[in-house]
């Protein structure tokens, strides 16, 4: 059965629609990319199933039950968990602190304990504390945890992201372009990163704009273009499509398919 | 090892509280050193709204002006002892600002501004108007805590300012040292990030609206244990404790200090309170000049006062 069900999702702004009747799945542990060219309504179709925006029409089922217009928290409950292509940072705060606040739907505390510092408030901290410790050397980011956020590189930023992301465990976890603005290096640890996410049995969405990652790394793709989806399909199929070729004409999804076409022939 | 930062509030805190008395050159200081304290209270709730969870409030005085009529009411009315008159008006304050604050709380920004400044002069209306219990403007005569008749017969005798030197003191020490705890705390973490990133904070599964409305009531309950502070300090009372100008007064406190770090805020208490004494003899100049240091402070510091002299010397030492 698969994990997050998106039916007919649309929603227009001021008359214009944005996203209109996109229908897709993800199975359990599967890498599954929504592609596109700017414009094309990613970020709002991930803003849709992650409850911050209300879907005008269809529905977003998760393990089967209807979760349509369910408020981000309670998703979060639920093992929904995002990134955000323009940067969400606790930037007040500390590496170290964005990373424990990550960890909200594990601590259940109560604000009496925590006015207190009652000894198991404390105890959650500490855990809280070791497990973000864990997550940043995980991200590589152990050497600037006791930074303020607002100091890091934008690369750096978009890891501490996931990082976050990562703290509540999800069983789904919702990237919208997590190696923008990154250079080759910090390209492939983010690579590496999600690979290994999924490896461990986290289901991915993906929105990212670098092709050869996508293709490399997705177990099968979602175009959209000016809010519909054109076509859908693993990446061998999807970078074939001539309606996709046609949407991303001149930029790098042709070139990463006539690059995928040389590698075949050589 | 790096001390925390908890622990370096409070020593700070505690050990000005116990030199600065060698240096008053009069019974007098005892009663300034009070209002000060009395007022870094309310700023340190307001540190907990403002300064973790980011949300303004100009009505706050409201929940001060609860407080300190609680004392002057209940005591006579419902014949409660002064010390429980204290804890009646927190639970008061507490309650209004649970059921207001559930609506209010949904607005950001001015419209949270101008929603909170309309509560505050409701209260205060109610406070002036209802004369048959409240006697109005001219203001209500409030019993004594009674605490130090009793510390008296023990043996240990203060004069009245003294007794509210240390017995402020004291509360305010409470006060910070709970604003410290929950700092770091799970709740603390999840007040800051939703300051730093609503959004953000949501899709990490904090229930934002529940959070604010945790925020609003701890902070209306420090100032109502303010006013009723302040009230017992005085013996005396008017509408004029919940009216608007020390709601902006409490505001402005924390953000000249720093409303972001407790012990800024009380910093900020402490200089609004201390200069206006100390400019008495340029009365007519007091509103004038205060105005000029806070736009100053805006402009060059605006951390706040404290964050920003400690964040110069660290500079330096790099
Ligand atoms: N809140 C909003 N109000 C009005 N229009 C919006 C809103 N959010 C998105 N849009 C519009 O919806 C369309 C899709 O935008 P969206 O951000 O989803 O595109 P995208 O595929 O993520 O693009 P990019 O690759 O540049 O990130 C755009 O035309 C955008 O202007
Ligand atoms: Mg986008």
């Amino acid at each position: 059965m698969s994990l997050l069900q998106v039916e007919g999702v649309g929603i227009a702004f001021g008359g214009i629609k944005a996203v209109d009747d996109v229908s897709f799945a993800v199975k359990p542990g599967e890498i599954v990319s929504v592609i596109g060219p700017n414009g094309a309504g990613k970020t709002t179709l991930f803003n849709m199933i992650s409850g911050i925006y209300l879907p005008g029409a269809g529905r977003v089922m998760l393990d089967g039950q209807d979760v349509t217009g369910l408020a981000p928290h309670r998703l979060a409950e639920r093992g929904l968990s995002r990134t955000f292509q323009n940067l969400q940072i606790f930037q007040a705060m500390s590496v170290l602190d964005n990373a424990m606040a990550g960890h909200h739907l594990r601590e259940r505390s109560s604000v009496l304990a925590d006015l207190l510092g009652l000894p198991a408030s404390r105890r959650r901290t500490r855990a809280t504390r070791a497990s973000a410790l864990q997550l940043l050397e995980r991200v590589g980011l152990t050497r600037a945890a006791f930074r303020e956020a607002s100091a890091l590189s934008y690369g750096a930023l978009k890891r501490l992201e996931i990082a976050r992301a990562l703290a509540l465990e999800p069983r789904i976890l919702l990237l919208d372009e997590p190696a923008a603005g990154c250079n080759a290096v910090e390209t492939e640890e983010i690579d590496r990163l999600i690979a290994e996410i999924a490896a461990a049995g986290t289901a991915i969405l993906l929105v990212e704009h670098d092709m050869k990652l996508v293709m490399r790394i997705s177990g099968h793709i979602v175009v959209l273009d000016h809010g519909v989806k054109i076509a859908e399909g693993d990446p061998a199929k999807v970078s074939r499509d001539p309606k996709v070729i046609a949407a991303y004409l001149g930029t790098d999804a042709a070139a990463a398919s006539r690059e995928e076409g040389a590698d075949a022939d050589g | 090892m790096r001390l925390s930062p908890k622990l370096v509030s409070l020593s700070v805190l505690a050990l000005l509280a116990l030199v600065a008395p060698m240096f008053f050159p009069s019974g007098f200081y005892y009663r300034i050193g009070a209002l000060i304290f009395i007022n870094g209270l309310a700023v340190t709730g307001l540190v907990i709204l403002i300064g973790y969870a980011g949300q303004i409030s100009l009505g706050h005085a409201g929940f001060a002006g609860i407080g300190a009529y609680a004392c002057a009411l209940a005591p006579v009315h419902l014949g409660l002892p002064p010390a429980l008159a204290v804890v009646l008006g927190a639970a008061l304050s507490a309650g209004l600002a649970w059921v207001v604050g559930r609506p209010i709380l949904k607005l950001q920004g001015y419209y949270l501004a101008v929603a909170t400044l309309g509560l505050g002069i409701l209260i205060s209306m109610v406070l002036t108007n209802e004369s048959q219990w409240t006697r109005g403007p001219d203001g209500i005569s409030v019993p004594d805590l009674g605490l130090r008749g009793v510390l008296a017969d023990m043996g240990w005798r203060l004069t009245a300012g003294q007794f509210w030197y240390w017995f402020s003191a004291l509360v305010l020490f409470i006060g910070a040292w709970l604003a410290l705890n929950l700092h770091d705390s799970p709740t603390g973490r999840a007040l800051r990030a939703l300051h730093g990133s609503e959004v953000a904070a949501r899709t990490v599964g904090v229930d934002v609206a529940r959070l604010k409305l945790n925020a609003f009531v701890i902070s209306a309950v420090y100032a109502s244990v303010s006013g009723s502070l302040l009230a017992m300090m005085n013996r005396f009372v008017t509408p004029e404790i919940a009216g608007f100008m020390h709601s902006v007064e409490m505001v402005v406190m924390a953000v000249l200090g720093g409303v972001g770090s407790v012990l800024g805020a009380i910093f900020g208490a402490a200089i609004l309170t201390a200069l206006p004494q100390a400019l008495t003899m340029f009365h007519e100049y007091e509103k004038l000049l205060l105005g000029a240091v806070m736009i100053l402070v805006m402009i060059f510091l605006r951390e706040g006062l404290l964050p920003s002299i400690l964040r110069r010397f660290r500079g330096k030492e790099e």
